[in-house]
């Protein structure tokens, strides 16, 4: 990376005045922030803040009720969840989400599904395109399972997997489909902390691959580890924002989290 | 070996003109065949996309009606006193068009329904097979009504050096039938196997993560119900050219109801199932009229089903595959293993 003053010039992800409504029930109310290239943002914050639904917005799940999402300039609020993949805009689930029953190396095929260059011609007279294709999937389908150290998974069926591994095959798949910006939500949850440890080092390789990243967690001493910065969300609000050593000592933020970690427990 | 299958398969079935001289069983093998490229048809909605349309019929008899009035000509006066004339054309443009319409109204249907999708593709798909039924039947003008499209051509094929050869005897119908089972059967492992496969296997297994990755929902269930229609299309054309008669009773939701059958029982969402299916279907009616009084036959084809699906709620295909531990997909998955990776590169 170049240096800080450079990226913090250049915001990719843009939300304005952003509010989610379910009926009565404010999940979001008027979310203003930016995520710059490169930059790794931690969004956090209790049980029903509303870190889902921001996520779900990004990337084309729900309609926000007010405001504005931008990637790149493009204007996110009318796009499907493809379209917005297409942008390189990619999330993960915060439930585990493979394809139960695929094979693990064919879940990252589905995810390599935007960088395949055949089409139906070539699938249905089986051109030398198609097959050129397919082999280059495959290679980079190696590829990946090799980066988040599941290769030798391959052939399993994806539900057979143990959990963290199905979180790292998850990770896996939304890395095929060519993020330029990665939204992870509680990729960690469930994971021991062996398996926390080793997927922080895979945050910073794809960190260092240009990807920009905004994650959702709740493991504090991951989020600190990881973050430039951090916004706080609590009832659909932002209470802080700022670097990881400036929201550790906020009495606000605190406050927020000590009211609700009872339930936090219960909820997992 | 397992490469090797597929062919021997296809030599027994190329034989049996060879040593089965009885023309009725014959005729069984070439309805039969029919029902199997729809089944196939069928089975690539079902089996891969997850979409039960519950109106497959309806593309048949497009294709039908189609290709047997492209073939014959027509003559009708639509509104407003505009007439449409049309002179008969070669039968192999009825059966190019027949599978072309159907397709279109795949289209059509498919983009209709595929917002929505799941149940709602089942209702829409059963509504458009009872209107294309009322049409064929009330549009007599075009259709002939109840009375049939009688003295439909046998299909024909112009080889430029050779000359020209009608399909007419059961023989010749037979590697027609055949012949077309084995180019839809290519075209549904290529598709299945290709990234649009996975893409259709995606949305069925979890249509939020496929979007997530940048699969267009729409884009594949409408191309797999353009595939899936003007296959059902060319099969109709067959039967509309083997049987030479057509009436609107081709659109009854019982054949639908076959085919589903077939697809299920045999195995959904395998290659081989809509065959395996098909074979054992089409035949038992077969088999039974020999020795058994028509309600009889229905009983005995009710009773097979359910015990198929009892015993092997997955189908049959899957049964035997797991019987013999290796499926397809573990083969496949097994080229894929690094250590494969090198040797697979040099071929
Ligand atoms: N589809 C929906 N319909 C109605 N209410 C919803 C819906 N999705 C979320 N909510 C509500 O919106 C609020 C925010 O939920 P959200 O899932 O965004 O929280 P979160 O910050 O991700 O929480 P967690 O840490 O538990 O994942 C909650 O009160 C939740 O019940
Ligand atoms: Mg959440």
């Amino acid at each position: 990376m170049t240096s800080s003053s450079q990226t913090s010039t250049q915001p990719v992800l843009t939300l304005e005045h952003i509010a989610v409504h379910f009926g009565g029930l404010v999940a979001i109310s008027d979310l203003n922030f930016v995520v710059h290239e490169g930059e790794v943002v931690s969004l956090i914050g209790p049980n029903g803040a509303g870190k889902t639904t921001a996520f779900n917005v990004v990337t084309g799940f729900m309609r926000p009720t007010k405001g504005e999402v931008r990637y790149k300039g493009t204007l996110l609020n009318n796009l499907k969840p493809h379209q917005v993949a297409e942008l390189g805009l990619v999330r993960t689930f915060q439930r585990t989400s493979v394809f139960q029953n695929v094979s693990v190396f064919d879940n990252v095929m589905i995810g390599l599904h935007r960088r395949g260059r055949s089409h139906l011609w070539d699938t249905l007279l089986a051109l030398p395109r198609e097959r050129q294709s397919e082999r280059e999937l495959r290679d980079k389908a190696r590829e990946i399972l090799g980066t988040v150290g599941i290769e030798r998974r391959a052939n399993e069926l994806a539900g057979a997997l143990p959990y963290g591994d199905q979180r790292l095959l998850g990770v896996a798949m939304a890395l095929a489909a060519e993020p330029s910006m990665l939204l992870l939500d509680e990729p960690v949850s469930g994971m021991n902390p062996t398996e926390t440890m080793r997927f922080m080092e895979l945050l910073t390789r794809v960190r260092s691959l240009g990807v920009t990243i905004l994650l959702v967690e709740h493991d504090m001493p991951m989020v600190m580890g990881v973050s430039d910065r951090i916004v706080v969300l609590n009832y659909g609000r932002i209470i802080a924002e700022g670097p990881p050593a400036a929201i550790q000592g906020n009495p606000e933020v605190i406050k927020a989290y000590l009211g609700q970690g009872a339930k936090r427990r219960a909820g997992h | 070996m397992k490469r090797l299958f597929p062919w021997a398969v296809l030599l027994v079935f190329a034989s049996v003109p060879l040593w089965l001289n009885d023309p009725y069983l014959l005729n069984a093998f070439i309805t039969t065949g029919v029902f199997i490229v729809a089944a196939m048809s069928l089975n690539l909605l079902l089996g891969y996309t997850g979409q039960l349309s519950l109106g497959h019929v309806a593309f048949f008899g497009i294709g039908a009606y189609t290709s047997a009035l492209v073939s014959l000509g027509f003559d009708v006066e639509l509104l407003f006193g505009i007439r449409v004339v049309h002179e008969p054309w070669p039968v192999w443009s009825g059966f190019i068009i027949g599978t072309l319409v159907a397709g279109l109204f795949g289209y059509l249907v498919g983009k209709l329904s595929f917002r929505v999708r799941d149940a709602y593709f089942v209702i829409v798909s059963i509504s458009f097979a009872e209107v294309t039924r009322l049409v064929a039947l009330n549009w007599v003008e075009l259709t002939q009504g109840p009375l049939a499209l009688t003295s439909i051509p046998p299909l024909t094929l112009g080889l430029p050096g050779i000359g020209y050869f009608d399909f007419y005897s059961k023989q010749s119908n037979y590697y027609l039938v055949l012949g077309v089972l084995v180019i839809s059967y290519v075209i549904i492992s290529r598709l299945v196997k290709s990234r649009i496969g996975r893409a259709m296997v995606a949305l069925k297994e979890n249509e939020s993560l496929a979007v997530s990755v940048g699969i267009d929902v729409t884009r594949y269930l409408v191309l797999a119900a353009v595939i899936s229609a003007g296959m059902a299309g060319a099969a109709g054309s067959l039967y509309a050219h083997y049987l030479k008669i057509i009436d609107p009773d081709v659109f009854l939701f019982l054949y639908t109801i076959t085919m589903v059958i077939m697809v299920v029982t045999g195995g959904k969402g395998t290659l081989a199932g809509p065959i395996v299916g098909g074979l054992i279907f089409g035949f038992i009616p077969v088999i039974a009229r020999s020795f058994a009084a028509p309600e009889v036959q229905w009983i005995l084809y009710g009773a097979f089903m359910i015990l198929i699906l009892f015993v092997l709620p997955q189908g049959i295909v899957p049964a035997i595959e797991k019987w013999f531990g290796v499926s397809n997909e573990a083969d496949e998955a097994r080229q894929n293993t690094p250590s494969s990776a090198k040797t697979q590169d040099a071929s």
